[in-house]
């Protein structure tokens, strides 16, 4: 068995490049759209909330797999746009998943006490000041463990890029190795499960690093409960 | 009650005592709480512990209910002993079989009542006799109803503890105990939780327990005249040990110790 | 080729009917499975019996960060191969969407066990109850009411989820979709008809349990 693993290692790290291009693209497109639609949730303005709300609740009530099929084989017979996997993949992972990072800005947002937008006011701060320089950065805070599960989340999630095409981890395994060494299943799904935990473990620790740093920015320790609680709330396919 | 207080001390008459506790050391973690205790209670003996928080009153209580472990010391509860049980010829630390057969004569009522929430007032007082003692269905509701006469809340069988006052959940709480026919009753600051008004009810309650029943009593208390009224003896912890101890005519009146006596009037000035 | 066709999306009904009872059902014995098996493995984490807690920590962390995808072709290829276990596709697939949420359930019932004060754990020692008694009688009875709002948030995901068992051959809701869209290349209606029917109920769904959640954490 070990023999076959210097074949089948190698075979499978030629998936690793589109797994991470397409974490590292969903993860940007995410935070992008968490944060616009998760502040456009707060936003004074009724039409822009609405708006914001379809994309959420739209987003969050259906299924990724459909998502994905339609903006990849309905969408090209619909509109003629045939997008290549790897940006229809990355395309679907932003959306889906930033409909369920823009609940995790509100809720971080409203949790930040009442009297910090007061003491903003009373120096005269500007809306967008107040936002940007004390709102946030204390929200962030809060946001950091619960958006690492959705990040690990949108890991697992690449996994369906396979379906599309895409050859990355899950592809090579199950498209390029399971047909040539049927029987060594077990080994090969096996070691591309590894894979994904290691890679789980690896956001996460750059998670618990960005954690520390923002809570050394604002002279503070994270608590361990708020992990936990997080872990608790947020769930697979929240 | 009066023979009682010219009675000796309870060190005099450890071998009838009925709670003993013997060099008992407990510690939380760096904080010594207990340091080497010996203490005794006599059967039928009403006694109250005294003192500032952390002193150690409510963790001999915690220990008399199996909720905490002695590091090191043993504690006899009605003549046998609860800390540790006889194997092969040696003394070992008490499994859970072993305490749950002594810690049933013993029973607990709580500052913060804890009654069943997801069970009415009724079976919240016969679970623990049905389960435990095996005692018939019936017989044990028929007891209960007893028990919530005495308490003066009979009409409240039906009711769900969350449909009830603080004072109506401790009185509650005190018959579930009294459900078990305990030899020895705990009670720990059973009125610290309760708004003011609904203190002298269920202290009225304990001292008519007090006055109807031979039960052992051992209060953690604040209620300076509850315990000059009920108790037989009054014990003044500081720091882990018994500071000093007495009947409650000499205690309050006129105490030895300076520690006593300051404790006394801060305590009994507000 | 382009475009909609009404006609067609009629013609495909009633198969994406059928798929949805097959995801209908999935979806239940799924969350059976898995808020069974998740109840299990949140008591066993209370054990204290350190090298049984350990594996099962180990496992719980393992099948939660890796995609359930792959742990379905795992299942669906290892069963029968390595232990000569001969399943149907939809068996495979209601396990391994079982045991996979079942370990985010876990986590949920740990929340909800936690959550009861310990002055129950205390008042239930002072009456002696066994400790079974007290599990079945004082404490589950608290926990589990207060944690059926995330439970049922994760049926609902599950449903969402039940797509993928079309890689494993079961014939859901998507796969049917996707069959009958190949009879005819027409992929439009298939999809965006199958999208329709998930939000058509999981929306309404949702809402139900938000409104529970309000109602359960009024009464606690």
């Amino acid at each position: 068995m070990p023999e076959n693993l210097t074949v089948f290692i190698p075979t499978l790290l030629d998936g690793l490049p589109n797994t991470v291009a397409a974490t590292a693209g969903g993860i940007v497109l995410t935070i992008v759209l968490a944060f616009g639609a998760g502040l456009a949730l707060l936003s004074q303005r009724r039409p822009v909330r609405v708006v914001s709300r379809i994309y959420v609740e739209g987003f969050r009530g259906t299924s990724e797999v459909v998502q994905l099929f339609f903006l990849y084989f309905s969408l090209p017979l619909l509109i003629g746009l045939q997008l290549v996997p790897l940006w229809a993949g990355i395309l679907v992972l932003g959306l889906n998943h930033g409909a369920y990072g823009a609940e995790i800005v509100r809720g971080a947002v409203q949790s930040v006490p009442r009297a910090q937008y007061e003491g903003a006011i009373a120096l005269s701060l500007t809306p967008a000041q107040r936002m940007r320089r004390v709102i946030l950065p204390q929200a962030v805070v809060e946001m950091i463990p619960p958006f690492n599960n959705l990040f690990i989340q949108l890991l697992k999630s690449t996994a369906l890029l396979s379906l599309i095409t895409l050859a990355e981890l899950t592809w090579q395994a199950q498209e390029v190795l399971v047909p040539l060494y049927n029987e060594q299943a077990f080994t090969i799904l096996l070691t591309v499960l590894v894979m994904y935990l290691l890679l789980s473990l690896a956001i996460t620790g750059a998670m618990r690093l960005l954690e520390w740093r923002a809570n050394q920015m604002l002279g503070r320790r994270p608590s361990a409960r708020s992990r936990v609680d997080a872990l608790a709330s947020t769930t697979g396919g929240v | 009650m009066d023979s009682r207080t010219d009675a000796p001390t309870g060190q005099a008459r450890l071998d009838n005592a009925q709670i003993r506790f013997d060099k008992v050391v407990k510690r939380f973690g760096d904080n010594v709480v207990l340091r080497e205790l010996d203490f005794a209670v006599q059967p039928g003996e009403r006694v109250c512990l005294i003192g500032p928080s952390g002193s150690g009153k409510t963790t001999i209580l915690r220990l008399l209910m199996t909720l905490e472990r002695v590091d090191s010391g043993t504690i006899q509860v009605c003549g046998q002993c609860l800390t540790h049980m006889p194997r092969g010829g040696r003394l070992v630390p008490a499994d859970e079989k072993h305490l749950r057969g002594v810690r049933k004569r013993i029973g607990m009522v709580f500052q913060q009542f804890n009654l069943f929430p997801n069970m009415k007032v009724l079976q919240n007082l016969t679970e623990a006799p049905v389960r435990v003692l095996g005692t018939p269905r019936a017989e044990a509701e028929r007891k209960a109803r007893d028990l919530l006469e005495l308490v003066g809340l009979a009409d409240k069988a039906g009711a769900h503890p969350s449909q009830l006052s603080g004072g109506q959940q401790q009185r509650v709480a005190i018959a579930r105990a009294l459900a078990m026919e305990p030899e020895v009753l705990l009670l720990d600051e059973v009125t610290s939780a309760l708004d003011p008004e609904l203190v002298a009810g269920v202290l009225g309650l304990l001292k008519d327990i007090a006055t109807s029943t031979d039960i052992t009593m051992l209060c953690v208390t604040h209620e300076m005249g509850f315990a000059r009224d009920v108790s037989d003896r009054v014990l003044m912890f500081d720091k882990g040990v018994v500071l000093e101890q007495g009947p409650p005519q000499k205690l309050f009146n006129d105490p030895d110790h300076q520690r006593t006596k300051d404790f006394l009037r801060a305590v009994l000035h507000d | 080729m382009g475009g909609w066709d009404w006609g067609f999306a009629l013609d495909i009904l009633p198969a994406l009917l059928g798929g949805l009872l097959i995801t209908f059902v999935a979806t239940v014995l799924g969350s059976i499975l898995a808020y069974s098996l998740g109840l299990v493995l949140a008591l066993l984490l209370r054990t204290g019996f350190t090298p049984l807690t350990a594996a099962v920590r180990g496992f719980v962390e393992f099948v939660r960060s890796t995609p359930l995808l792959v742990q379905l072709y795992f299942l669906f290829f290892v069963l029968p191969q390595t232990f000569g276990i001969v399943l149907g596709s939809l068996t495979v697939g209601v396990i391994g969407l079982g045991v996979h949420y079942a370990t985010y359930t876990a986590e949920v019932y740990r929340a909800g066990i936690d959550a009861v004060p310990r002055g129950q754990w205390e008042a239930a020692t002072a009456l002696s109850l066994p400790r079974l008694r007290t599990w079945t009688g004082v404490i589950l009875p608290q926990a589990i009411p207060r944690v059926l709002p995330a439970l049922g948030n994760y049926t609902i995901s599950m449903f969402k989820e039940t797509p993928l068992l079309l890689t494993i051959g079961v014939l859901e809701l998507v796969g049917a979709a996707q069959e009958e869209g190949g009879t005819a290349f027409r992929y439009v209606e298939a999809y965006a008809m199958a999208g329709l029917f998930f939000l058509l109920l999981s929306y309404p769904a949702t809402l139900l349990l938000r409104r529970l959640e309000r109602r359960v954490g009024l009464a606690h």
